[in-house]
């Protein structure tokens, strides 16, 4: 069984667009819509890339601006210049 | 096992038997009563005889409860410190054997709490 | 899309510059006098220099990001004040939960702040000083903006007006109090693991998540923002809690033993910690989002279960005890509100007997106890209530020597029947909630044999003499004002007092 990864981000308006590319860039990532929040759950490992958040955005995007929106998250973080990354495991 | 420190590690406990001004601490717990939501704690003189700590403390504690003025207080069954005991009314605290921290508990046939279940 | 972007250095480089170019090594002191508490919890460190923040963040950033959080909440903040935001809220009683929070959960932020300077200045390495100094400062921003937010709401109601004082004196809050002062007390990386992994990254999720988003479906946006607001930082936290512990861990293997009875002892500390988060979500929010046992399946079983597997390459298993949570997860927080239904008349916030609307919430959420265990006693207590007999308990309840809860939790096997340990220590007696309350005890008794518990203190002759009066008032609690039912409170009055008033200027 693969374990899921798993994060949580504010409900706001910049919040929505990172929630899009993320549901884009990972087809199999289940969204879950709470009061005030959105927590999506993805088997193994989840992504989310500067580039579809920045076309999204229509501006530049710091990947480190997700701090702004993170509420929780469960699995090993690798952070790059482009993009933000859980997984589980090797 | 010893608390890894970075010294000495040795303290007082906080609850001694000489702090409570000649009085030891006492548990008591009426079972399935839990309306009652925890045992409670009472300092008390070990002379107190067993028939004072039914007669005049536990109906302070427990009378509240629809259930205990049904109490057949010759059918209870108490246990000291989780052993069987089978108290007379004279005996102090001290000769049935309860020391500082004594847990008491004690069970009523027949009687399970409101709706019979527990509370 | 801007062409210049990759001018400046990546965060790599700009995090390697931070955390390993500032460092020097000692020269006129030898290095175990600088640090001297960084290696007798027996943690086996090789190299320092292996230590990564996965966020690398940089304090140039750290600031640019903090200063915005800041902007925003602020703006609620006044936003909220200024708006009568208290009258947007679902009910009074809701205000109850804030008054636990403010009393019993932002203290613990000071704490933690406290806690992080400590062991930022004495880690020897610089990765763990920079991330515990962000941390700490992190922390203070979390007590400041929870007090500052909540203040809006000391205006108007009760119990919120010295928390600081009654976190130190009132009885229920020794629990919180004593579960940080053992963290403290602890070394450094026993610190880390209690608070940044135990505590942050497996359990603070159950507080901030699910209970946020409550506040939020209760109209209360001060306490969802600062909620969020910090759990962002929070976020970060957990990172590092998972961070530090795979250090440790793969540092050395001599560290697995250390670090797993570390997390046995403190996932047990923070679950029942956390038995006053399972009430405050099951009893306080009028509009519920999720139940306790529901949020428990969400963030441990499965969130945690995934965490275990992974940290099982290491060598770590599951923390001991760690499925006598799931036999407690149908009643732990009707056992906990029947605790605080009992003393009421000596806490700093309300209680009352759950309405019918929501006695079929909980009967839905919890169908194989509900109706069966708690049900039967609401009822009973209701009906003393409308005859005039409110019940209040009149004699002091018996507490657990480590985690200093009343001792109402029943037996694993059995919802019927008190869970009673105990141990003895150099002729002492010393009783126990739960095996894993114990077995903390048994592993440091003379740490333990210090507890302060607030009943002993009481019949000591600590705490302001021997009626509930003077204890009150030793407490600054405001008797008959903060404490006893909400039905008949001051609190009660004015909500129903301002909803009068709307329905008047409606009609």
């Amino acid at each position: 069984m693969t374990r899921n990864v798993s994060i949580t981000l504010q409900n706001n308006d910049d919040a929505r667009l990172i929630i899009e590319a993320i549901a884009e860039d990972n087809p199999e990532a289940v969204v879950n819509q709470y009061p005030a929040m959105v927590k999506i759950d993805c088997p193994g490992k989840l992504i989310v890339k500067q580039e579809t958040v920045e076309e999204k955005l229509g501006r530049d995007w710091d990947v480190q601006e997700i701090h702004l929106s993170v509420i929780s998250l469960a699995g090993n973080v690798d952070e790059e210049d482009d993009y933000f990354e859980l997984s589980w495991g090797a | 096992m010893p608390v890894t420190s970075i010294g000495e590690y040795k303290f007082e406990p906080l609850d001694k038997r000489e702090n409570f001004h000649g009085n030891i601490l006492i548990y008591i717990n009426w079972e399935k009563h839990l309306m009652f939501c925890a045992p409670v704690c009472v300092p008390l003189s070990p002379d107190m005889p067993f028939g004072a700590l039914v007669s005049e403390l536990l109906p302070n504690v427990y009378s509240a409860h629809p259930e205990f003025e049904k109490i057949d207080w010759d059918a209870v069954e108490w246990t000291l410190d989780h052993k069987p005991i089978s108290p007379e009314p004279d005996q102090t605290l001290e000769d049935l054997g309860a020391h500082h921290k004594s847990l008491f508990r004690f069970t009523t046939p027949g009687l399970n709490g409101i709706g019979g279940v527990a509370s | 899309m801007a062409v210049n972007k990759k001018k400046r250095m990546g965060i790599k480089e700009r995090y390697s510059l931070l955390t390993r170019g500032l460092g020097w090594d000692t020269t006129y002191q030898p290095e175990e006098k600088v640090y001297p508490y960084d290696k007798y919890e027996g943690i086996i460190i090789h190299d320092w220099d292996e230590w990564e923040d996965p966020f690398r963040l940089t304090m140039d950033a750290y600031w640019k990001f903090q200063a915005e959080k800041e902007r925003k909440l602020y703006a609620v903040i006044d936003s909220f004040a200024q708006n009568n935001g208290h009258l947007g809220i679902t009910d009074a009683r809701y205000i109850n939960a804030i008054k636990i929070f403010l009393t019993g959960v932002s203290p613990l932020e000071y704490a933690a702040a406290r806690g992080f300077t400590h062991v930022g200045r004495h880690f020897g390495g610089v990765g763990a000083r920079v991330a515990c100094q962000m941390q700490a400062i992190d922390e203070l921003r979390h007590v400041q903006t929870q007090l500052h937010s909540m203040s809006h709401y000391n205006k108007y109601f009760d119990g919120l007006h010295n928390r600081g004082h009654m976190h130190d004196r009132v009885w229920y809050l020794s629990v919180p109090k004593s579960f940080f002062d053992d963290a403290m007390t602890a070394g450094p990386f026993e610190f880390l693991t209690a608070i940044s992994f135990s505590f942050e990254y497996v359990l603070t999720n159950l507080l901030f998540v699910p209970f946020m988003s409550g506040a939020a479906f209760n109209g209360d946006m001060a306490t969802v923002t600062f909620g969020f607001s910090a759990q962002s930082d929070e976020a970060r936290h957990m990172t590092l809690g998972l961070g530090v512990i795979k250090f440790m861990l793969e540092q050395d293997e001599r560290n697995v033993p250390i670090v797993q009875h570390w997390i046995d002892k403190w996932f047990w500390r923070g679950y029942r910690f956390l038995s006053l988060v399972a009430m405050m979500m099951d009893y306080m929010l009028p509009k519920r989002i999720m139940s306790w046992k529901e949020a428990w399946e969400i963030y441990f079983e499965d969130a945690g279960t995934s965490l275990f597997e992974d940290l099982g390459r290491y060598g770590i298993k599951l923390p001991k005890f760690h499925d006598i949570p799931a036999k407690e997860k149908d009643r732990l927080s009707h056992e906990v509100w029947s605790i605080f239904y009992n003393y009421t008349h000596a806490a700093a916030f309300h209680t009352w007997v759950p309405n019918e609307d929501e006695m079929q919430w909980l009967d839905s959420k919890y169908p194989d106890t509900f109706n069966k265990y708690y049900r039967p006693r609401y009822d009973h207590w209701q009906a003393e209530k409308d005859a005039g007999n409110r019940f209040y308990n009149q004699t002091l309840p018996m507490l657990c020597q480590t985690c200093q809860i009343p001792m109402g939790f029943t037996e694993p096997d059995d919802p019927t029947t008190i869970c009673f340990r105990s141990s003895e220590h150099n002729g002492e007696t010393y009783h126990f909630c739960s095996d894993g309350c114990k077995n903390i005890f048994d592993h440091e008794p003379e740490k333990y044999v210090q507890a302060w518990l607030p009943v002993h203190q009481i019949y000591q002759g600590n705490c302001g003499g021997a009626s509930v009066e003077d204890v009150l008032e030793w407490y600054k609690l405001n008797k008959s004002v903060d404490n006893m039912d909400y039905d008949g409170s001051p609190d009660q009055k004015l909500w129903e007092q301002w909803q009068a008033d709307r329905a008047k200027a409606a009609s």
